[in-house]
């Protein structure tokens, strides 16, 4: 963990100004290879759901735009978010990780500390007025005026509220910030509450989790740089292209949810199988993130909660996440059922071919005619006979 | 349809056989339907009913149980029909019409039980429902099946007589019509039972037969349209049968028109039953709400309303060009209804559908092919229509 | 018709003899009642609001039951059955309006229903099967169906007001088949495989009394209000949390046609679910038999009309010697 690498005592020299750089200074420049950082890019572009022409794009801006200036306020929370960021790539790459914005405030990596940092703040938010982002992490108190956490003699609100005016947008990073996360645990005695609604905005985009997944940050940064303006988010400020789907949605052990599999209790011989863990509390159908497809921490498959073999707990959810019991039940939510259910009608049987109907017309066809032509026949045999008769008559009583 | 016929010297009135060349045309078509359908029931026995009909768990019963079962043995309802007018009603003038009805009820009940037969799935096991330990006496299809078995063997006892005079077994002959009057009242009690069953048959089903068609007076309307059947076949097969031969069928015609006024007052009797249960269960506006259905109910009303209208005044009822039509459509209406109560007013939910199947359809052709040519056969071998000069 | 009114009159009194000896000679129509629920009787409470649709209940019928899966989409890559067939005796099914967005809502909402058979109080399979192949178990209730007996007519098909009975077309050597409440499972002392691994406890086991308090206490609960939910079993203690939806008045086998040991409790109208409703609460078995044995009972009727006839037939037949020497005779 490189502290006081990046960002420094002072905004680092040549930061600001555009740097003109070949991708060859790639190597020089972040210590990675081309095809590393290539690999990089287009990590960020597929996390980003963005097609593979975008790559390109994503690189030049990368190598090529002014870093965005970032203040990093963080409020009550465990660092978390931090410390996930920190851990998301291999090491040779946090270098470029920390170059990809300017990070000019951030009390965990900064090794300064007191007047000295929050004079550095302010300088740095003078210089990029109204051109800053600012990521908040941690959720803020807001009762009883907010005293339950202060930094520099600043309570957190006050100190987010000054930060906030001149950003030109604000990330909050994790569950806490997104929506208060843990410390807005029932009953909740400080008051906390998220960036949204500590600032009264709509316009804040939230990337919750607890930690939430570095990548989505990442992603949503890259995205600013290299667009211009943040991706597409959901009416919780969430990106869509990392909250629109629930976990059940990619859920590795779907198939044995929808087989009907579960495991009933940890170690069970369900839950060695690798069952669905629904049974056990899972918030998967109840809960937006892309935990499943993204994983954390880089190590492979199964590196995510239910991976390991425990239930989702719904962190990155408000109304779920340390509000659900976590061995309670999840609700379906916003379930569309898949097209394989079947319907309460469903066309069975077998009806007329054009045969069988033809058949059945020509029979019953066959019949009456036969039967008029029958009739016909007999009535003309009836008049045939009468008008005998009638000639007989005289013939007959001639003979009486 | 005419030929060379060598007609048996005998006296005018008595039944002769009416002798013939057996290979003909027609003979020779029906032996050819029977064995499209042979091929088909072939096709049934070694890889199952779904593979050549068209039923289905929404409709479990098609046609072979509708035509072939119920529907045939309506037609063969003649030998019942005559017995009861002859013996019970003591109309001894309609004798020479009894033969004749009572083959065509000794064929069509034994094809009609033998298609129960192709229709079971486990056949095998159709022994069951005659056995005790096996049957269940609560069962309306116990009984019919009861009945129409014990039905095969005494209109076979009831036909005895003719085949044994044809052997020239006269002892034998003349001690089982001595008998036969226990068999003649069975022969009448037989069929009463199991045709009205034929009908109560629906009554389970509950509210997947139509309120058009169900009633708990369905064993009354299917015994009174079965009776109805059986005289108006007596008409129907006089004619073809004097039509095709030749025949002078004139000294029959009186009685033809008094069945055919028995025929008139058992419809009307069956149009009061069936129009006033409608309205005491207060299903008359249904009539005209019911879309298909409705048409359905329509057509089969106008062909049972037709014939009373045809039947009533005396005159036309003299002429084989009035009586034949009108029996004609008395037994379109019969198969009509049976067919609506039982397939089209059979409601399964959005979900099913049902028409027979080609192969199905070629089945049932057969199986009435069989019986047309079997009376045929018997006509004119044995002594069953009444002699005539042609 | 000559007017011969002796004739006439004669023949008709014959007729007519038969049928009043038999209506004097017949038990009076006792109507046979509705059969009533066992003592001892078992069933399944199922609850639509609470369940998930995750078909383990499907999925672990066919396990227990060693049922192959059924293909209707191609591929066979998973167990795609429509309704219940010969090889699904339970099914999910889905009610579906509109965009289908809120669960147990009749309007642009979705719900669940496990179809399966109902164990009929006065199962119509039962009554009219002719050679006693669907049987009730006189103790827990349960209707099962014995092959050896079965001659394949299906008439139990065709009478069940809930189309359970299913009958295997597609061989020569068919069966019928349905659910039989996991029956072998209850001989060793286990539940029946859909209410085993239910999670959600959507279908419930237990005796028939049980349920029976189990529906009240659901009817009554407030809905949004949170309260416990048993699995598997009424008493198995394993419970789970969470708030009540809001259910419909009816509760389905409850009543109609003399009612059913496996019940339903939903959140929409049941005759969304191309159930059938309305029906009246005499069982159809009960009105069939009644008939039946109205007329039939004890074979008095037929007795008593056979003598008349037999009369008349006698005196009928010599009159009329259907003999080859006789002529047409003039008659009485």
């Amino acid at each position: 963990m490189p502290l006081g690498v990046a960002g420094g005592d002072q905004p680092r020299e040549g930061d600001v100004a555009s740097l003109d750089l070949t991708h060859a200074d790639v190597e020089r420049r972040y210590g990675v290879s081309r095809r590393e950082f290539m690999t990089f890019c287009a990590g960020i572009a597929a996390t980003l759901g963005l097609p593979n022409s975008a790559i390109a794009q994503v690189a030049d801006a990368i190598v090529s735009k002014q870093r965005p200036s970032v203040i990093w306020l963080h409020h009550q929370e465990c660092t978390g978010c931090t410390e996930s960021l920190l851990r998301a790539e291999h090491p040779t790459l946090e270098t470029l990780i920390l170059d990809i914005v300017s990070l000019d405030y951030h009390e965990t990596l900064f090794a300064a500390a007191g007047h000295q940092v929050e004079a550095a703040r302010k300088a740095a938010m003078a210089k990029n007025k109204g051109k800053y982002l600012l990521v908040v992490e941690g959720a803020i108190p807001l009762k009883d005026g907010g005293i339950y956490c202060k930094i520099g003699g600043q309570t957190s609100l006050e100190l987010t509220r000054e930060v906030a005016a001149d950003a030109a947008a604000i990330i909050a990073i994790g569950s806490c910030a997104s929506w208060g996360g843990m410390p807005a645990t029932d009953p909740n005695p400080t008051g906390s509450a998220g960036v949204a609604e500590a600032l009264g905005r709509k316009d804040i985009v939230t990337i919750p989790g607890c930690p939430s997944n570095p990548y989505n940050f990442l992603a949503t940064v890259v995205h600013f740089l290299t667009f211009g303006k943040l991706p597409p988010t959901d009416s919780l400020g969430r990106p869509l292209f990392a909250y629109s789907r629930l976990i059940h949605e990619n859920c590795e052990r779907r198939a044995h949810f929808d087989a009907g599999r579960f495991a009933l209790e940890f170690g069970d011989e369900g839950h060695r199988k690798g069952y669905c863990l629904y049974k056990l509390g899972c918030k998967g159908p109840m809960t937006y993130a892309n935990c499943s497809i993204v994983h954390f921490g880089d190590v492979g498959m199964q590196s995510w909660p239910i991976g390991t073999g425990h239930p989702c707990i719904g962190c990155s959810e408000q109304g779920v996440g340390f509000s659900k019991p976590i061995h309670a039940l999840a609700d379906l939510v916003g379930q569309r059922p898949p097209a394989t259910y079947p319907g309460v009608v469903e066309a069975q049987g077998h009806g007329a071919t054009t045969a069988a109907a033809a058949l059945v017309s020509g029979a019953v066809g066959l019949a009456i005619g036969a039967s008029v032509k029958l009739t016909r026949l007999l009535a003309a045999n009836e008049r045939a006979s009468a008008s005998a008769k009638a000639e007989d008559r005289p013939a007959q009583s001639a003979k009486e | 349809m005419t030929d060379a016929a060598v007609t048996p010297a005998a006296a005018p009135g008595q039944p002769a056989p009416v002798g013939g060349n057996l290979v003909n045309a027609l003979s020779v078509l029906l032996a050819v339907l029977l064995g499209v359908a042979l091929y088909f029931l072939y096709r049934r026995f070694v890889e199952g009913l779904g593979a050549v009909t068209n039923i289905s768990n929404g409709y479990p019963w098609g046609i072979w149980v509708v035509w072939d079962v119920i529907i045939a043995t309506g037609f063969a309802c003649g030998g019942y029909a005559m017995a009861l007018l002859v013996y019970i009603f003591n109309r001894g003038e309609f004798h020479p019409l009894v033969r004749p009805a009572l083959t065509a009820s000794a064929i069509g009940y034994s094809l009609g039980g033998a298609s129960v037969l192709l229709d079971l799935g486990r056949y095998w096991n159709f022994w069951h429902i005659l056995w005790p330990g096996y049957f269940n006496v609560n069962s309306v299809m116990f009984e019919v099946a009861a009945c129409i078995a014990l039905y095969v063997v005494v209109l076979w006892i009831e036909f005895s007589p003719i085949g044994l005079a044809y052997l020239k077994r006269t002892k034998l002959a003349g001690f089982t019509n001595r008998v036969l009057f226990f068999f003649i009242g069975l022969g009448v009690l037989l069929p009463s039972m199991h045709q009205s069953s034929l009908g109560s048959l629906l009554i389970p089903m509950g509210y997947q037969i139509h309120p058009l068609w169900q009633t708990p007076l369905l064993p009354l309307l299917f015994v009174t349209s079965a009776l109805c059947m059986g005289y108006a076949v007596v008409i129907f097969e006089t004619t073809l049968v004097g039509a095709g031969f030749g025949r002078d069928v004139s000294a029959e015609l009186p009685l033809l028109g008094r069945v055919g006024k028995v025929i008139a007052w058992l419809l009307v009797a069956f149009l009061v039953l069936r129009f006033g249960d409608l309205a005491v269960r207060g299903q008359l506006a249904a009539i005209f709400t019911s879309g298909g259905r409705s048409v359905m109910f329509g057509v089969e009303t106008l062909m049972f309303v037709a014939p009373v209208a045809m039947l009533w005044p005396e005159a036309p009822r003299a002429r084989l060009s009035v009586l034949f039509p009108a029996a004609s459509l008395m037994l379109g209406a019969a198969v009509l209804y049976r067919i609506d109560a039982f397939l089209v007013a059979y409601e399964r939910g959005a979900s099913w559908s049902y028409f027979p199947s080609v192969p199905e359809l070629m089945v049932t052709i057969g199986v009435v092919a069989l019986e047309v040519l079997a009376y045929l056969v018997f006509i004119r071998i044995l002594p069953i229509l009444p002699g005539h000069a042609r | 018709m000559s007017v011969d009114r002796r004739q006439f009159l004669r023949g008709g009194m014959g007729a007519a003899a038969g049928g009043a000896c038999a209506a004097i000679g017949a038990p009076t129509a006792q109507a046979r009642d509705n059969l009533t629920v066992p003592d001892h009787a078992l069933g399944l409470l199922y609850d639509s609001t609470l369940c998930i649709g995750c078909r383990a209940c499907q999925s672990g019928c066919k396990t227990v039951n060693a049922l192959p899966l059924e293909d209707n989409v191609g591929g066979a890559l998973w167990d795609t059955p429509y309704d219940l067939s010969p090889k699904t005796f339970t099914v999910i099914k889905l009610y579906k309006d509109g965009a289908a967005q809120q669960k147990d809502a009749e309007q642009n909402g979705f719900a669940f229903l496990k179809r399966q058979c109902l164990h009929c109080v006065d199962p119509s399979c039962v009554s009219v099967c002719p050679v006693g192949a669907m049987r009730k178990d006189p103790v827990t209730g349960i209707v099962s169906h014995d092959p050896g007996r079965c001659i394949g007519c299906r008439y139990c098909v065709a009478s069940c007001p809930y189309h359970v009975p299913q009958f295997s077309y597609d061989t020569p050597f068919p069966r019928i088949s349905k659910c039989e409440l996991c029956k072998e499972q209850l001989a060793k002392g286990d539940i029946p495989a859909c209410a085993k691994v239910c999670p959600t406890g959507a279908t419930l086991f237990g005796t028939y009394r049980e349920l029976t308090v189990e529906i009240a206490r659901r009817k009554a609960m407030t809905p949004g209000a949170t309260n416990t939910f048993p699995r598997r079993t009424v008493e198995s203690g394993d419970t789970h949390e969470r708030r009540a939806a809001t259910y419909t008045e009816q509760v389905y086998g409850q009543t109609e046609l003399g009612g059913t040991q496996v019940r339903y409790l939903a959140g929409v109208p049941f005759d969304k679910f191309e159930l059938p409703v309305g029906m009246p609460v005499r069982s159809y078995a009960a009105q069939a038999e009644t008939l039946q044995h109205t007329l039939y009972g004890g074979l008095v009727a037929p007795f008593v009309a056979l003598a008349g006839l037999v009369a008349f037939a006698y005196r009928g037949a010599r009159a009329h010697p259907d003999d080859d020497q006789h002529d047409e005779a003039s008659h009485d």
